[in-house]
Order: structure tokens, then sequence, then C-alpha cells
């Protein structure tokens, strides 16, 4: 048993992650970060090159910035915290060039914005050792601990190389989990299984976007990888007529067109427009793309290739944990929320920040749930004498008789309900309704019955976190009859002027909906 | 998926065993790892990157296992592609190899343009 107390507990191993234990210790906390694989590997940075959001501090610049990026998010995104993330991002940053080895480009300034996935998390985890952060590889949370007043007071997990329990005590929680794709494939995101959205549902917090849930990235259908060089794709359908295709340049409805394609047929991939010169930089840009191509016997540039759009659920979409504050804090007290485990809609609104705003909001709400948990321990202390108590629920504490639940099948059903276009990308209430009732009765008979203990127990929790937020995703569609920006509904396929606000949810057995409340009426209360 | 570790290469080091974001190896009795877990495997290629004895392969299918001869394997010189071309380790001092990621955005925006020109000079012709 590992046992431990410290002022913050930071459970995720990705960008969020690393940028949170570096702010909490750089403001004098004492930190212990968890992650369910290493920090390094884990996560969809580790596998990609995230450029972030990139403005120079000219007001001017800044502002359009911001004008352009609200005249897209259909409503939902505020604009002072737009202007919080890209002031800090560009502040923040060049902070990591100790450890990342920021290149000189042609011009003879300093690229920043984008930085190779592989090398830019070793970057964060280097500079977190060095800042006196204890990182604990391959110890999955499968759930948080709580004080009699509702705060958060740790988290608890077992250790999967030696498969004993471990318990951090600790003053601040930042859940730094990651999104949820359903494992659908996606290069990456295997970890990505919503695990800090049931975590802190299981405490009381709540959700907020989770219907904007539905968007994919194209690659080979053998396997996923990053899609730098689509953007010089020709698409053809399996009698050879290439398909009229709104490309990859943000012109129209790629991925409807896409969607639409694939539910009718297999479609084919031709690069052969890429450049020489391209082809030639192109391993040392992204070094892992060429490797399932070559392994594969496919000629990236020359060979027509079969494609699919994978699914990349809440990483790319925008819902996730409610924020409250300006340091990222939850609507459970003493409990953070960083990157795509938190809700994006406050920079990006409706639509994906997949790029540079996600990047930028992982980086700022890393730094800023960073300080917000150092303080808090600092005013509150560590309270580890005041008891807590272990909330997890679903797969951990079955509330009657046990009885052997196959978690294997979960997934599949989940997978079922979410990866088909035709039920959650083209969504209408019907669909959504003969879903749920498949989804909640696997909730709880689950609920009901299932206890899993050890290692089999993070498999158990992994899969209850994609059934929930499988479950959000589609109740929280069925609370939106309308279609805006990713949430599209066939059923519902206007803009409704009086859905102009974003919609929190919450709950795991009862499941509830409710328009966010304006800030006057909060003022109010 | 993870498909081979190729024991003759491989120095026992553990890097892999910690470094998988899935936990598909185990630590054998001898000192090589076992992939105890094929099935999670995720086809990321990052026990490959962190393998300084290149001894790791990974198969290009992400959903299913596709069994491979090893000698092949070590012949074709896919090992330690990855590594290399990352200009890791040993390749950091290997100028040919260094990141060039920076080129990213224009890569992606030239691609961009061509499909903006190839849908209006079609356009014009439609027209």
């Amino acid at each position: 048993m590992l046992s431990l107390e410290t002022d913050v507990l930071i459970i995720g191993g990705g960008m969020a992650a690393g940028w949170a234990a570096i702010s909490a210790a750089r403001n004098g906390a004492d930190v212990v970060l968890v992650d369910k694989g290493y920090v390094g590997s884990s996560g969809v940075t580790a596998t990609g090159g995230p450029g972030h959001w990139w403005v120079p501090p000219d007001p001017k610049l800044r502002r359009e910035t911001i004008e352009r990026r609200m005249a897209t998010a259909y409503g939902l995104a505020d604009p002072d915290w737009m202007a919080r993330i890209i002031e800090t991002t560009w502040d923040v940053l060049p902070s990591l060039a100790k450890y990342y080895d920021f290149p000189t480009t042609g011009d003879g300034k300093t690229h920043y914005q984008g930085l190779r996935g592989p090398e830019y998390v070793r970057a964060l985890r280097l500079q977190a050792l060095d800042a006196g952060v204890r990182i604990f590889d391959q110890c999955p949370a499968l759930e948080l601990l709580l004080h009699e007043d509702g705060a958060a007071a740790g988290a608890q997990g077992v250790q999967r190389l030696n498969g004993e329990p471990w318990r951090i005590r600790a003053g601040g929680v930042i859940m730094a989990t990651g999104g949820c794709a359903f494992r659908s494939g996606l290069l990456g995101s295997h970890t990505n299984t919503g695990d800090g959205y049931l975590m802190a549902a299981e405490a009381g917090a709540e959700l907020s976007g989770m219907e904007f849930s539905s968007i994919y990235s194209i690659s080979p259908a053998w396997c996923s990888t990053r899609t730098a060089v689509f953007t010089y794709a020709r698409y053809f359908d399996a009698a050879g007529r290439e398909l009229d295709l709104p490309g990859f340049a943000g012109v129209g409805d790629f991925t409807g067109e896409m969607a639409k394609a694939l539910m009718t047929g297999p479609v084919y991939c031709l690069l052969n427009e890429v450049p020489q010169d391209v082809r030639r930089q192109f391993p040392q840009v992204q070094p892992a793309t060429p490797l399932p191509f070559a392994r594969k016997g496919v000629d990236l540039y020359n060979d027509k290739f079969e494609v699919a759009l994978f699914a990349e659920g809440t990483i790319r979409g925008t819902g996730g944990l409610v924020i409250t504050n300006a340091q990222c804090e939850t609507t459970v007290r003493g409990l953070f929320a960083a990157g795509d485990a938190a809700t994006r809609e406050l920079i990006t609104g409706a639509v994906s920040g997949g790029g540079s705003p996600n990047s930028a909001w992982a980086l700022s709400s890393g730094l800023w749930s960073g300080e917000g948990a150092a303080a808090l321990a600092r005013q509150a202390g560590r309270r580890a004498a005041a008891p807590a108590r272990a909330i997890g629920g679903i797969a951990l504490r079955p509330t009657a008789s046990v009885k052997p639940v196959d978690s294997r099948a979960i997934t599949k059903a989940v997978q079922s309900e979410t990866l088909p276009f035709d039920k959650f990308l083209f969504r209408t209430e019907a669909k959504s309704k003969t879903s749920l009732s498949t989804l909640d009765a696997l909730w709880r008979e689950a609920r009901l019955h299932q206890h899993a203990q050890g290692l089999a127990a993070v498999n158990a929790r992994e899969t209850a976190a994609m059934l929930a937020t499988a479950r959000w995703g589609h109740e929280a569609s069925l609370a939106r009859p309308e279609s805006r920006g990713l949430h599209r509904r066939t059923d519902a396929p206007n803009l409704h002027p009086g859905l102009a606000r974003r919609h929190r949810i919450g709950g795991l057995d009862q499941i509830w909906t409710a328009p966010e409340p304006s800030k006057l009426q909060e003022q109010a209360a | 998926m993870i498909e081979l570790v190729v024991s003759s290469r491989c120095t026992g080091c553990g890097k892999c065993v910690s470094v998988c974001p899935t936990h598909v190896f185990d630590l054998g009795a001898d000192g090589i790892p076992l992939i105890a877990r094929q099935d999670d495997c995720q086809t990321c290629f990052m026990c490959e990157l962190y393998c300084q004895a290149d001894a790791l392969y990974v198969g290009p299918d992400h959903d299913h296992a596709v069994p491979v001869d090893a000698q092949e394997i070590v012949a074709s010189g896919l090992l330690g592609q990855y590594r290399r071309d990352s200009g890791w380790d040993e390749w950091a001092a290997h100028p040919e190899y260094a990141s060039q990621f920076w080129r990213m955005s224009q890569i992606m925006n030239g691609g961009r343009e061509l499909t903006l020109a190839r849908k209006q000079a079609t356009d014009k012709i439609s027209s």
C-alpha cells in the first residue's frame, strides 16, 4: 500500500496535468502527480503535435482574433476567458525552453507555438521533476476521497505494476484526465475514457456542453494517425469516382459529407498532390505518421488507401466539467479541472477548439488550477487528519448482491451507441431515447451488481466512465432540440434562439440537465 | 498492435514496461518483457520511441493482431525507424534527423490552398 499526503494531487499525465504540476510547484506547493500510464506517452498530446493559440501582445490584433472566434462560437463562448488564455499562453510557453528545443526558423525568429508531442510531454515531465513534483506513473486513480463537508480530500487507486493499492490525501485535487473518445481507435486515446468525469460526478460535480461531442478525424482505415498531409487529399469511391467533398479546407461540412459517403461504402484517399519538398521533410515533421503506411506496404503518396473517420468525442469536442472561477475550480470545493477534463465552451462555444485553442486552454487551465490548488492548500492546509471517505460507486460498491458483470460487453454496447454516425453524429430525439434505454439498463445492472477488485477494477471503472459519458452525451442531445455547432439534430436542423445558453448536466443514477444560470440569476441567488 | 520483442536485441532495461500507456507488457522472469495484454495496445508506437535497443516492433493494424516473422522484421530495417526519424538519443547528433515540426502549419496551409484552388477551378468549369 502506497499512502501519502501532499498539498496538491494531480490526476492525469498529459499536457494539462504537466502544466498544472509545474504551476502548483512554482507556487510553493508539495505536489504529487499520478497517471494511469506514463507521463510522456499517455494521452493525445504525446502522440500528436499541439499548436497553441499564438497571438502577439498587440491589443488590436488580440481583440480582432477574439472577435473572429466569438463569431463562430454560436453564442456560448466568453471573450474574457479567450483573452486570458491568449495572454497566459504567450507569456508562459517560452518558459519551457530549458527542456524543449524551440527552433529558430528561416526568418530568424524562434518558433514557440507548435510543439511535437513526444518531446513536449517529455519536456513537461523533466521540468515538473526539476520543480520537485513526485510523479507516480502506472498508478490509475479509481475514485475520489471527500471530506465530511463535501470538499475534495484526495484519491485512491491501484499501482498497475505491482497490483497494490495507493491512497493520497491532499489539500487540493486537480482533475486532468482528458476527454473521452469511447475507445474509437483514435491515436493516443485509449487512456481517454472519461475517468475524471465519472470520479468528479460521483463527488457531485456538474458538467457542461456534453452534447458537443460528435467530432471525427480522418485517417487510414487500419490505423489512426495525425492528419497534417490530409489537407492535400482527394477522395474516391470504390468505383474510382472522385467524391465532391468540401475538402479539408474549412470550406463547408467535410465531416458530415465524409460520414455520409462512408455510410454508403468504402472511401479511398489519394495524396499524390503532396509536393516533393513536403514529402522529403515529412518524416522529420511527423515521424509517426509514415510508420503504419510503410509497415502495411502502402505508398503514402502514390497508392490509394482506404480511410475512416475516428471519433474524438469530448477530446476535440468541447464538453467537460463545469468551471466556476478563475482558478478552474469545479462545482466541488477543492476539486479543480484542467485541459479536456474541463468544458472548453468558455473559449470555443459550440464548435471544436481542436488544434490551437484547446492546447492554449490545456496550458492555461493547467497553470490556473495549479495556482488555485496551491493557494487552497496554503490557506486551508492539507486537512490530512480529518476523516475522509472514498465515494466511488459503480463497479466498486454494488448496491445489491454481487454478480458477474462483463465490462467488455458494456464497452461494445457503449461503442455501438456512440460510434455509428447515424446515432451520434446525425442525431434525433427518437434515436437518442433508444440508445438511452440500452445504456441506462447497462448502468443500472452494473451499479447494482458489479464489484471489481485489483487490476480488474481499472478497466471496469474506465468502462463505467465511458458508459456515463455516453449517457450524458445522449441526454444532453435531448435537452438541446436544435442544431448548434458540433451538435446536429436532423429532426431539428436549425438554431433555436432560445437555446443560446450553455447547458449543464450531472447525476449518474438519475441524470439531470438544466440551462446554465445567467450571471444575474447567480448574483440574485 | 505490438507484435514483437526481439529478445536478441533486448537489454532487459524494462523501460517499455513502465512507458507503455496502456500496460501491455509484463517483465518476464528472464528480464525480457512479455506482451501480456496485446488487446490493450493502441498502436501508438511510443514503446518503440523509448526503446534504445530498437528491439520492439508494432504492426500497422490498430484493431487486430497480425503475427510477424522475427527474422524478416529484423532484416527489414523498420526497427528503430521512429526513434531515428525523431532524432532521439544518439540520433540527436545527426542534423538530418532534427525536428522540422515548425513546418507543420505551412504544410497544412499548402494543402488548404491547393484544395481551394482545385475547388475554384472545378466551379469555373461547371459555370
